[in-house]
């Protein structure tokens, strides 16, 4: 792959070969076009680049550090190293993005950030974010994932954001994102949406990625500076996929890297069982972009089930589904129960609590490290658990000698 | 396209109504379309219900679910039209979003459209470059209009493009929101707005949408525009009576006439 990979993708008009673009209502399209103007003009100046690199050392704590499992190798073989999200501030690697899209909300002068949250990892990153700036913040949560992800729900309040319940269809993320453009189409000039992946209409995807790959930049050095080479492979777990395409950012020129993107498996590979888009989707249009679906024949968006509420949404990022498409990045899925094996097994050996999403990536490591002992990896431990702890207690906890 | 094109060159004021197909009831649609032809709606926007709308209200959304429950389908649809094709004399227009469209493959769709004589399409998502450079080929090789949209958002360099590509008329959203029947008159802000697209001295006739619910806004859009179209108001009529025939026409009378 050229050199100019980040040049190349997206076209002007948001599209990553036939993925992409904004298929939108008119009524949101004339908003995109000034966010992606803004986007443009704002966000390469200087004054941006300068205060976002402020906030990321001093207020999120970046570089978070990547670190060698020695436990977890001995083990399971391979040489396994975390690229450590989960100690960015408030716990995962969405205040990447979100700093960056409420910078950019600031110096557009718009008062409210609207957006969804799956696991509740994205809408408190924004709530942290619209405290910091001082705007109003309205967040649209599943009323299932409400109910699953409570700590993360109260986080939200304390941070002084607004969350706003939705109770249609199946009551999770792709109902929030619903609910979210609904209340954003109404107000559209006071307020942005700050949509929580590389998914959406353009500029969202590329905005996101480019906020993200912050992750693949400081991994890169910070992996070669301690082993003095470049991992063998990348993995991350994919939803919509930002911290997979963040993480992904610092390798993908590089192609003697093997990229691995991690989609849920959930129970089975039945309809309603699962949210692995890239293994049995086909190619639509959600939300205003065009990627990989899992639809049904008439072109309705399939229900989807994960034990991770943060991957359980039918389409994924459209850069991911043009990567699928060239070969450049390895899609494959685990199951919950791998999930949740890689879950207690990381807790154990290392001390690190891993959010459910994250513990997708870390349970596909295992079996690459279980197949290829001499193998480097570099997981990207994009959230922790604190969040997960009460749902996987009370629901797996007796296997795992807990109660 | 050509029964659009002459009902416009011969009639002012129209009145176009919009309705979910399989709403209340599967076999609505008949019932439904004929009533308002009777009731002297000047053509039909037939919805195909999709569960992810980014442009509906409440009361077009609700509709769509529940006509997605009833078995709705564009593959049903499809067949209710065949069989109702020459009863109804009005044109008729499908609008719904892109993707049941995309799966059930473009031009197998238009051929569909042509075959039970569809008019004109609406699809909101669908984008104007995507459509010129993918499908206009498409479409006006078999006779079917695409009808885009615009918003007070919309620049005027924008209008022009679109004004250019349109084949019967332009859909003008009279207010930057989701559908929805509002009540008031016309604020200064859409005066401004419809002024400002009459100025330009278009070539396609526009209609306006979005927030007409009674017989007064009708006729007072129609001193800005060649016509108007009611959606949500009348799906809650549907909601409330149901699809009964004299009921419908009575509406629709009452919208057009005041009476």
């Amino acid at each position: 792959m050229a050199q100019s990979y980040f040049k190349q993708y997206p076209s002007k008009d948001g599209f990553y070969k036939e993925y992409g673009g904004a298929f939108l209502p008119p009524v949101i399209e004339e908003e995109m076009k000034k966010i992606t103007e803004a986007y443009y003009a704002i966000s390469k100046s200087h004054n941006f680049i300068s205060e976002l690199r402020s906030i990321r050392k001093h207020y999120q704590g970046r570089p978070t550090p990547v670190y060698y499992c020695n436990r977890l190798s001995d083990k399971y073989g391979g040489r396994i190293y975390l690229k450590r999200e989960d100690l960015n501030h408030s716990g995962a690697h969405k205040l990447n993005h979100c700093m960056g899209e409420a910078l950019l909300a600031k110096y557009m002068g718009k008062k409210k950030l609207i957006a969804e949250t799956g696991a509740g990892q994205h809408g408190v990153a924004l709530a942290t974010a619209a405290a910091y700036f001082g705007l109003e913040c309205e967040i649209h949560m599943g009323e299932v994932d409400i109910a699953k992800e409570h700590p993360n729900v109260v986080r939200m309040d304390i941070l002084g954001a607004k969350v706003v319940p939705v109770s249609k269809g199946l009551k999770t993320l792709k109902e929030a994102v619903d609910s979210a453009f609904e209340a954003y189409v109404k107000d559209p000039e006071n307020s942005i949406y700050c949509i929580g992946s590389v998914v959406g209409p353009h500029p969202f995807p590329m905005m996101v990625r480019d906020f993200q790959k912050v992750v693949g930049v400081e991994s890169k050095e910070q992996f070669y500076e301690m082993t003095g080479e470049m991992p063998d492979s990348v993995v991350a777990c994919v939803g919509g996929g930002s911290n997979a395409m963040g993480i992904f950012g610092g390798f993908i020129e590089n192609e003697s890297i093997d990229l691995y993107g991690v989609e849920p498996g959930g129970l089975s590979m039945k309809t309603g069982d699962h949210a692995a888009t890239m293994m049995q989707g086909k190619p639509g249009t959600i939300h205003g972009f065009k990627c990989y679906l899992l639809q049904d024949e008439n072109g309705e968006p399939s229900p989807v089930y994960s034990v991770a509420s943060g991957l359980d949404y039918p389409g994924v990022g459209p850069e991911h589904s043009m990567l699928k498409d060239m070969g450049r990045v390895n899609y494959d899925m685990v199951t919950d129960k791998e999930t949740i094996d890689a879950f207690f097994e990381l807790s154990r050996l290392e001390g690190i609590i891993p959010a459910l999403e994250s513990s997708h990536a870390v349970a596909y490591a295992l079996k690459l490290a279980k197949k290829n002992p001499q193998t480097s990896i570099l997981v990207n431990l994009s959230g922790r658990g604190d969040k997960d702890i009460d749902f996987v207690v009370e629901k797996y906890g007796k296997d795992y000698g807990i109660g | 396209m050509e029964k659009l094109q002459t009902l416009f060159k011969q009639k002012k004021d129209l009145l176009s109504v919009y309705f979910t197909a399989g709403f209340p009831n599967i076999d609505s649609t008949l019932p439904v379309l004929k009533a308002l032809e009777e009731g002297g709606a000047d053509f039909v926007e037939i919805g195909m219900p999709y569960s992810d709308p980014l442009a509906d209200g409440p009361v077009i959304q609700n509709s769509s679910t529940v006509a997605l429950k009833n078995g709705m389908s564009l593959k049903v649809l499809f067949e209710q039209l065949k069989e109702l094709k020459k009863s109804v004399k009005i044109p008729m227009i499908l609008m719904g979003y892109f993707n049941p469209v995309l799966k059930f493959g473009v031009e197998a769709f238009i051929e569909e459209c042509k075959e039970v004589g569809i008019s004109g399409l609406i699809i909101p998502d669908l984008p104007y470059e995507t459509y010129i450079e993918e499908y206009e080929k498409l479409f006006t090789e078999n006779g079917i209009s695409n009808i885009f949209l615009i918003t007070p958002q919309t620049p005027d360099d924008r209008i022009k493009k679109l004004n250019k590509a349109s084949t019967s008329f332009i859909y003008m959203v009279s207010s930057a929101a989701v559908t929805g029947a509002r009540n008031g008159g016309l604020s200064p802000k859409q005066v401004d707005y419809f002024e400002r697209v009459n100025s330009m001295e278009l070539k396609t006739p526009c209609m306006v949408g979005f927030g007409i619910s009674n017989h007064q806004n009708y006729k007072e859009v129609c001193n800005y525009a060649h016509g108007a179209i009611v959606g949500s108001a009348f799906i809650k009529h549907l909601e409330n009576i149901g699809d009964d025939h004299n009921e419908i026409v009575g509406f629709i009378k009452k919208l057009k006439n005041g009476q």
